[in-house]
């Protein structure tokens, strides 16, 4: 599947995929031109596939986090390249560095401004936990102040542990119900308001 | 002309006094002769160049807080370090040379920010580090390095998230060793765990 979706053979693997998940009932002979399918595959297979990320460099994990948009590494080949500077304009925040409690504000503020649904990842120690930095101006851990969806270990972490959260964040991406979520009622807003567990 | 020597400064300002140093002369310095000190050695003395403004804790000595100055003359090659003990230990202050070397400006708010310490006739004594309302001093004696609980500079992310600034974890840290003994073996970051074929993985001893 992997393979084939590498190879471009974007149609046929798509396909694929829906009849091995069976959220698909295909006949040709029956059906013709149409697809049958579930509302959450589609609407997840457009999503997971074009995750535009917003980098939020804040230390020397930014450094890898480039090197992984670059050619080298290539985040492209999984669909989610499209980095924006813009909140508007991301769907993905990676918290790559160090948030100290004066930054901690802005990191809030540009995550409230990016549009639903999104997603977080906290790239490395730092983003994940503190790191090494247990001091009096570091905050410990960016699920203080907003919803993280993966967490990636290292100090850095390598490129490669980087796609591999994000191909990681598809699959979670995949599995979520994103029709219930499109009712104003039941947005993810509400489902992910932050519950502010801290010990 | 710069020294490496304190007799010649000694002639030129009464005031000072000498102070041990382990390399480049030093001088104590009374509070308020900094700025006429720093002025002469400017325009006569050659020392053009501001290195670094900082300060010490003494914590239960008094005086408590020294400012420390160090200068370098670019023509002459040469260092000086002026040590400036701070009247009060409650509120202590010195007057700025921020009119006298521009470094200073910045040097002077991170001094200020970090220990403490007000510098009279400073153009803009704000905090430079830390954000403007943060109530405490990190680098004094008496500051725990897990910082004190207090409010976040925000106050409607506070209030969305819940979050406060905490003190931060200790226990098993870069910073906190486990036990006596030299620091190459107590400290967790030096320990070597690497392993080869030949030694074994510190799990499976």
């Amino acid at each position: 599947m992997l393979l084939r979706r590498l190879l471009g053979v974007v149609a046929k693997s798509d396909l694929t995929y829906f009849m091995q998940n069976q959220t698909v009932a295909y006949d040709s002979k029956v059906e013709g031109e149409i697809i049958v399918t579930q509302a959450d595959a589609v609407i997840n297979w457009i999503r997971k596939h074009s995750v535009w990320p917003m980098p939020m460099g804040l230390a020397c994990c930014a450094i890898e986090l480039m090197a992984a948009g670059g050619s080298r590494f290539d985040i492209s080949r999984f669909g989610m390249e499209v980095m924006r500077f813009s909140p508007r304009q991301a769907d993905c925040m990676i918290v790559a560095g160090t948030v100290t409690y004066k930054m901690a504000e802005v990191v809030r503020r540009i995550y409230e401004q990016m549009a639903e649904p999104k997603w977080v990842v906290a790239m490395g120690a730092c983003a994940s936990t503190g790191g090494m930095y247990r001091s009096y101006a570091t905050l410990q851990g960016v699920d203080r102040i907003i919803p993280v969806d993966v967490y990636v270990s290292g100090c850095p972490p390598r490129p490669e542990a980087l796609l591999d959260a994000m191909i990681k964040l598809q699959d979670k991406i995949g599995r979520e119900s994103s029709v219930k979520g499109l009712s104003a009622k039941n947005a993810k807003t509400e489902k992910l308001a932050f519950s502010g567990t801290q010990s | 002309m710069a020294t490496s020597e304190f007799a010649p400064l000694k002639e030129r300002f009464d005031f000072l006094t000498e102070r041990p140093s382990s390399d480049y002369v030093a001088v104590n310095c009374p509070a308020d002769k900094l700025v006429e000190l720093a002025t002469a050695l400017r325009d006569e003395m050659a020392y053009d160049l501001l290195i670094d403004v900082t300060g010490i804790d003494w914590d239960a000595a008094s005086p408590r807080f020294t400012g420390v100055y160090h200068l370098f003359s670019s023509s002459e090659h040469e260092y000086l370090r002026i040590a400036v003990d701070c009247a009060d230990d409650i509120h202590p202050s010195l007057p700025s040379i921020a009119a006298i070397f521009p470094a200073a400006n910045w040097h002077e708010r991170e001094t200020f920010d970090l220990m403490g310490i007000h510098y009279e006739g400073h153009p803009n004594l704000k905090r430079i580090l830390m954000w403007d309302a943060y109530p405490y001093h990190p680098l004094r004696k008496d500051f725990p390095l897990a910082g004190i609980e207090t409010e976040l500079p925000a106050a409607d992310v506070a209030e969305a998230t819940k979050a406060k600034v905490l003190a931060a974890p200790m226990m098993g840290g870069p910073f906190v060793s486990s036990s006596n003994g030299p620091m190459s073996q107590t400290e967790p970051s030096a320990r070597d765990e690497s392993w080869t074929e030949l030694k074994f993985k510190p799990s499976e001893k």
